[in-house]
């Protein structure tokens, strides 16, 4: 389970694309708040959501299966009890990491995904630690947990 | 590979704080600006929408005032923290964003005096009644408790009467009726004592008194633990679509930082009450050296409560670092050790033998002591309560504050003890000539 800042540092520095499962078009809901944010910090997002035709201006997708490029994340906005079949689609198709967001903690997708190779983060949002890491949440009055005599990169 | 624990000596010194994105400033730039620009239309409407972290407005935040309220939340071992223009308006943030009309609110007794006045008067007028309690009954907070109750409010250490709160047992009743305990936690300051840890929910700061530490500069912060179960069904205001803040379910959306964030949004933006960067840059200098100095007033402070003990012209003494003290075990069980004895703070009272016109004359005699109304100062500070912050009170009024007749409070200072200790003999020389 990646839960140290430098794992996470790795994750989120070395990822470009995240599809995001179970994405909203409502724009006060907090799927949409993290994908926009990901989104103008220079992530590809890529919405899968059977609900939707386009989201965010990225075109939607019911399953992670028919993604035609290269998914870094999987970013689950699911359930619990419905992360694992997203967790098998993630390995089939080549994910490099299956992030669990708050309050979404599948102990056994998070095993299977990890044993498969990928990175697993759980139980934290993609964007509070996007912020966290790289600046923007320190503005907010957040314990960051971040000490560092070097200047942000 | 887990993350390294720093300690709280180090956190006071570099949490919040990592060298300037833009300058590679090492130390903290302070920046003295209103406002701040947006990058185009879409940013500015992120911002807005809270969809993306930055800044706006001063009134809301700043990159200089974050820092401090980093520092302090990492001090705490909270979530995170919301600065304001003094403690008074720390507290009113707090317990602004908590309450609304028809809510109750529990709390200590002998509290400190603004905080009396805004519970029993301020609050009292937007329609939120207050029960106050024996501090040091856990039956009387939990025989108050109410089903409209929403707040349980009290001091980790009483100012003036130095009571000291059993923080688990109070937190436990809060929370068996599902709302939060707030904690003042000003006289210990983070250093001593993290009311988190036993089960707080929000701390409060007057960050003027120890965080500052040196009498200079106005400043409060509060700060909120990540913990509270904001969905219990008792705070739609935390769960519902915001009013004051087009339709944000603070909550859902920020989890254990939403408290905070709604306190920020929805009360500091509205009533004001904003931090200045050069504040909190002047805080924050003090905190850099916070752990050295609580060390320091809490060994002179147990030296002049033993001195007071032992002198003949003193008719009793209050100071939770002295074994007698009847809180004593709370003491050690809640506050860190200075020198292998747990640190008490630096603020005790004692009584002149001799009553009120005794009192009086120890504060008019005293050299090297500062009469003032403050505390958590580089000096040493004096103040006879029934003459002056209690005087419009009675006799029974000023007793069930905690306030006797004969009553002096000191806070102790950085001088050395020797000295403090020659003015305080000589004084009460005087005081009874």
């Amino acid at each position: 389970m990646a839960d140290d800042i430098a794992t996470l540092r790795r994750i989120l520095r070395t990822s470009r694309t995240i599809a995001v499962v179970g994405l909203s078009a409502e724009w006060h809901r907090p799927s949409y708040f993290a994908a926009k944010y990901m989104q103008e910090h220079r992530y590809r997002i890529v919405p899968v959501n059977p609900r939707y035709d386009e989201i965010l201006g990225e075109r939607c997708h019911a399953t992670l299966a028919t993604i035609e490029i290269p998914i870094d994340i999987v970013d689950v906005f699911r359930r619990t009890e419905d992360v694992m079949p997203v967790a098998e689609q993630a390995i089939a198709v080549g994910a490099k990491c299956l992030w669990q967001q708050i309050g979404v903690k599948n102990e056994a997708a998070a095993a299977l995904a990890a044993r498969a190779g990928l990175d697993v983060v759980m139980d934290r949002c993609v964007k509070i630690e996007h912020a966290r890491l790289f600046g923007g949440l320190n503005w907010a009055g957040v314990n960051t947990g971040v000490i560092s005599a070097r200047r942000p990169v | 590979m887990a993350d390294h624990r720093f300690q709280p000596e180090t956190l006071a010194i570099h949490a919040g704080q990592i060298p300037d994105a833009a300058t590679g400033a090492r130390a903290l730039p302070i920046y003295q600006t209103t406002s701040f620009v947006f990058d185009s239309a879409d940013h500015a409407a992120s911002l807005f929408n809270l969809q993306t972290f930055g800044n706006v407005y001063s009134r809301l935040s700043n990159p200089t005032v974050a820092v401090l309220e980093e520092r302090v939340a990492a001090l705490e071992g909270g979530r995170a923290a919301l600065a304001s223009a003094s403690g008074m308006a720390a507290e009113a943030m707090a317990l602004l964003t908590l309450l609304q009309q028809g809510d109750h609110v529990v709390a200590a007794g002998a509290l400190y005096g603004g905080s009396v006045s805004m519970l029993a008067v301020n609050l009292a007028k937007l329609g939120i009644e207050t029960t106050f309690v024996d501090a040091a009954s856990v039956d009387s907070f939990a025989a108050a408790m109410r089903p409209s109750t929403r707040a349980v409010f009290a001091e980790s250490l009483g100012n003036p009467s130095l009571h000291v709160l059993d923080i688990a047992a109070v937190a436990a009743v809060a929370h068996a009726h599902g709302v939060p305990l707030v904690v003042d936690n000003t006289v210990p300051s983070p250093f001593l004592c993290n009311p988190i840890r036993f089960g707080a929910d929000i701390v409060v700061h007057s960050a003027t008194k120890y965080l500052g530490g040196h009498g200079t500069t106005l400043a409060g912060v509060m700060v909120e633990s990540g913990r509270f179960p904001w969905d219990n069904g008792k705070f739609p205001g935390m769960t519902e679509p915001s009013k004051g803040y087009h339709g944000v379910k603070f909550f859902e959306t920020f989890g254990d930082f939403g408290f905070t964030m709604r306190a920020r949004m929805e009360t500091l933006r509205v009533y004001g009450a904003a931090l200045a960067p050069t504040s909190a840059w002047q805080v924050l200098q003090g905190i850099e050296t916070l752990p050295l100095r609580m060390e320091r007033h809490c060994a002179n402070a147990l030296a002049v409560a033993r001195f007071l003990a032992a002198h003949p012209r003193v008719g009793w003494v209050n100071y939770p670092g002295l074994p007698e003290h009847p809180d004593h075990d709370l003491v050690a069980r809640q506050m860190r050790p200075v020198n292998g004895t747990p640190g008490a703070s630096g603020l005790l009272a004692f009584g002149v033998k001799g009553g009120l016109a005794a009192g009086v004359r120890f504060i008019e005699a005293a050299q090297l002591m500062s009469h003032l109304a403050n505390i958590g100062d580089t000096r040493t500070l004096v103040i006879h309560p029934a003459s002056t912050t209690h005087r419009q009170l009675d006799e029974a009024q000023q007793q069930a504050a905690g306030v006797a007749q004969d009553m002096v409070r000191i806070s102790v200072g950085l001088e050395h003890v020797d000295d403090v200790l020659w003015d305080i003999d000589q004084a009460l020389a005087a005081s009874t000539a």
